[in-house]
């Protein structure tokens, strides 16, 4: 007896790469695991305008670089100007440049971005210490009292920062707190004094996402680095960590809008909330990521709804493998029914049963007329195989002129399987009566109708596109059905008169 | 209930069908000697070579400018069968019992117009009987007269006896006899009553038809259990020696009893069913597994014989 331990090995493989494949998908490709999946997705747009002084103009925007939002589509528009957007690591910034710009001038950015979920954000290098703040003289001893102060009442970066924004957001002020306040904003003194303290810390400028606002501006923020993460502070509010539906804007510390050549620059932003298909966004996602690139999405759409039938086909061989090991259910023709199934997802159910029977019957009795001509079995074949093209023209026709657009479907089924099957059950009508062709061409049925309801399945469809690794799942289950010794169901029955006397 | 728990089946040893085609036929029957069973007109002539007595043959069809030479080849003749070299299940045979003035009778009285009979073997050249519709040739046979003792336990068809032999072994023993139910063909899935067979003496011991249990034949009412079969030793070294012919280690024979010529192998079946265990009212693992436990033997045909008389009994 040869050992099976290589067999079990290749099984467990394949189900663990088929399953752990399906599970990648969905948690790095965020492809939904259910069909029909709905996420939200942001539409920004940035409205930068100035007044041109008739020199060149050079316009310098940073686009959003935020981990807890991915950009599905971006585009900009700007007639009459020169565009380039740099992707300087940390810093993607748009360029727009005019050889001579007169007037008002109107930029536009659009942006779409879908959520990821991510909302810490995580450095893996650790920044550079910054330069420490040179204050003005008039502040300086003032600045120094408050930064030694806090810093005797804290324990760390964070706590220090923590406590440095109580008091300058307090509502009674120290002195030397109010005195620093008026000359700086509440954002700068934070920021000057933690990197006075050789604390990494930037500002950073957030965009509040409201569905249908115009005309909003980007609030400052001020990012800490602490352990290894960029802690943000809203020095407005005096909160700490991030909130809810915040789209950070410009992180690296450089300024959001720099224009060369024009005054009364401005950028405004307004934006829109949308939903829409969970498994459109995460392909969308895949190709910005060129993640495509060996994938059925690739593929022109015919060529994909195509696919979408074929990568069905395993389903049903597999409910087959199922009925006839397991369950030990007689079929005429081994995958038969495989194909009628197919041919009922294009008709229905309903509609594919009545075809077929109306089919198969009408094909018996003309059968049963060639078999009288003594003919050749080829030809037989060839003949039951126009034979059946006639009566699906003449059923498609029937139904078309009643008004039964449902029966025009009827053309999808398999002419030559179709074929075969009368030939078949002629024989076996001949031979063994037509009680056997009713419990075959039941059988068949029958099996047919369950692999219908497993492929009709709009999970199952969506599964089996979608996540590719679940045919090797299939696949480790046939070959596991095909090791499979013990009973079938229907041979508890058959073999009962063995069970009962000992 | 009507349906026995796997553990009591499993415990009176029944073969299941997909234990029998993994663990069984597909450990011991090589691929490449399936043709020796498969083909019919293989297995006659190597069974003409191996001294193993088959009924005479008349005709070989294997084309089909060839059936219209049928009627001459027949003539003189009481009857004569027709079959596929291919086919399976009894699918495609044709026995001809009489034939007056060039009209063919069935064992039914039915007549067979010639068009008819040309169409049959024609299907027959076509595949249309043969395993994945490969093309075929027709074998004409000669009628077997079937010995009397079976007489009022079969309805028009000739009874015959399945052996399971095993490693050359055989393990298990069972007559068919045809009903009216079967259309006198002897194959139990057709109708035809199964009855097990005691290795040891060639005596009845059980019957079934379409799996349940019966004890009178349906049409003639004898008592099933009450048949012996005469010849039994010579049926048994047909059956054992078939295996050095073959070399199929899991193998079902079919045999006929003639009136005149002894015990006659009909078929080889490389895929023999389970109903014969039904028929014994036993399972057949245990006696798988004790020649499977057995060391590898050089015993002869006649001490296999010997050797299954003892142990597989009742």
């Amino acid at each position: 007896m040869h050992s099976r331990k290589p067999f079990y090995i290749l099984v467990a493989l394949l189900f663990i790469v088929g399953l752990s494949a399906s599970i990648y998908r969905g948690v790095k490709h965020q492809v939904p695991f259910l069909p029909g999946e709905q996420v939200q997705s942001w539409a920004v747009d940035a409205k930068i305008s100035f007044d041109g002084t008739g020199d060149a103009a050079e316009v310098s925007f940073s686009l959003p670089q935020d981990p807890a939002y991915e950009v599905l589509v971006e585009n900009a528009s700007s007639p009459g100007f020169g565009l380039s957007v740099s992707d300087a690591k940390d810093a993607r910034r748009a360029i727009w440049s005019i050889r001579e710009a007169y007037g008002s001038q109107d930029l536009y950015y659009k942006v779409t971005l879908v959520p990821t979920g991510v909302t810490q954000i995580h450095s893996d290098d650790i920044p550079s210490q910054p330069e420490p703040y040179l204050w003005p003289a008039t502040e300086k001893s003032a600045a120094e009292q408050v930064i030694s102060e806090t810093w005797s009442r804290s324990a760390s970066n964070l706590s220090f920062a923590q406590q440095l924004m109580n008091a300058i957001t307090a509502t009674k002020r120290s002195q030397n707190m109010e005195l620093l306040l008026s000359s700086q904003t509440a954002t700068q003194v934070f920021l000057h004094m933690l990197q006075t303290k050789g604390i990494p810390a930037r500002e950073v400028s957030g965009l509040y996402l409201e569905d249908q606002r115009r005309r909003q501006s980007l609030s400052p923020f001020v990012e800490v680095f602490h352990n290894g993460e960029w802690i943000l502070f809203d020095l407005v509010k005096g909160k700490q960590g991030r909130p809810e539906n915040l789209l950070l804007w410009e992180r690296s510390g450089h300024s959001v809008l720099d224009v060369m050549g024009g005054v009364n620059s401005q950028v405004h932003f307004s934006m829109l909330q949308d939903t829409r298909s969970a498994l459109a966004t995460s392909i969308d996602m895949m190709m910005n990521n060129n993640a495509l690139d060996f994938s059925l999405y690739q593929l022109p759409l015919e060529e994909q709804s195509l696919f979408k039938g074929i990568l069905l086909i395993p389903i049903g061989v597999l409910m087959v493998v199922f009925l006839r090991v397991i369950i030990g259910v007689k079929t005429s023709g081994t995958f038969m029914p495989v194909l009628i199934a197919l041919a009922f997802i294009q008709t229905s159910l309903v509609t594919g049963l009545v075809g077929f029977l109306l089919i198969v019957a009408c094909g018996l009795m003309i059968r049963s007329y060639l078999s009288q001509l003594n003919l050749l079995l080829i030809s037989r074949i060839s003949a039951v195989i126009i034979v059946v093209i006639g009566i699906i023209g003449v059923f498609t026709l029937l139904s078309y002129k009643f008004g039964l657009s449902e029966g025009l479907t009827i053309t999808f089924f398999p002419m030559i399987i179709l074929a075969w099957t009368i030939e078949r059950m002629s024989i076996l009508w001949e031979e063994e009566g037509p009680k056997e062709v009713i419990v075959q061409g039941g059988g068949s049925l029958m099996v047919a109708t369950l692999a219908y309801l497993a492929m009709s399945a709009s999970w199952v469809q969506h599964w089996v596109f979608n996540f590719l690794g679940i045919h090797l799942v299939i696949l480790a289950l046939v070959l596991l059905m095909g090791q499979y010794t013990g009973y079938r169901l229907l041979e508890l029955k058959r073999f009962k008169p063995l069970a009962g006397d000992a | 209930m009507n349906i026995a728990w796997p553990w009591e089946l499993r415990a009176r040893g029944v073969l299941n069908m997909n234990k029998r085609n993994i663990d069984y036929i597909g450990r011991y029957n090589p691929r490449k000697f399936y043709k020796r069973v498969d083909d019919k007109l293989l297995t006659k002539q190597l069974a003409l070579a191996n001294d193993i007595a088959v009924p005479d043959l008349i005709a070989v069809v294997r084309e089909q400018h060839e059936i219209v030479h049928i009627p001459e080849r027949v003539k003189g003749r009481t009857g004569f069968v027709i079959k596929p070299a291919k086919g399976s299940g009894g699918k495609g045979i044709l026995v001809i019992t009489h034939i007056e003035q060039g009209r063919y009778y069935k064992p039914s009285g039915h007549e067979v117009s010639p068009s008819e009979l040309d169409r049959h073997v024609s299907n027959i050249l076509s595949g249309l009987f043969s395993l994945g519709g490969k093309p075929d040739v027709a074998i004409v046979e000669g009628l077997i007269e079937f010995n009397p003792v079976f007489d009022g336990y079969s309805h028009e068809g000739v009874p015959d006896i399945r052996l399971i032999v095993f490693k050359g072994f055989p393990v298990m023993g069972m007559l068919r006899l045809s009903t009216a139910a079967s259309d006198g063909k002897a194959n139990l899935h057709q109708g035809a009553v199964g009855v097990g067979v005691d290795i040891a003496t060639g005596k009845g011991l059980h019957a079934v038809q379409f799996d349940a249990p019966i004890e009178f034949h349906p049409d003639t009412v004898k008592k099933l259990t009450d048949i012996v079969v005469p010849h039994w030793d010579s049926l048994l070294h047909t059956a054992s020696s078939a295996f050095e012919m073959c070399e199929m280690g899991y193998l079902g024979t079919d045999m006929v009893l003639d009136q005149t010529k002894g015990p006659l192998l009909l078929e080889l079946n490389a895929r023999p069913g389970l109903a014969i265990q039904i028929a014994n009212g036993k399972g057949i693992l245990p006696r798988l597994k004790h020649v499977e436990a057995m060391s590898s033997h050089s015993m002869t045909v006649a001490e296999r014989v010997a050797y299954a008389k003892i142990h597989f009994n009742g």
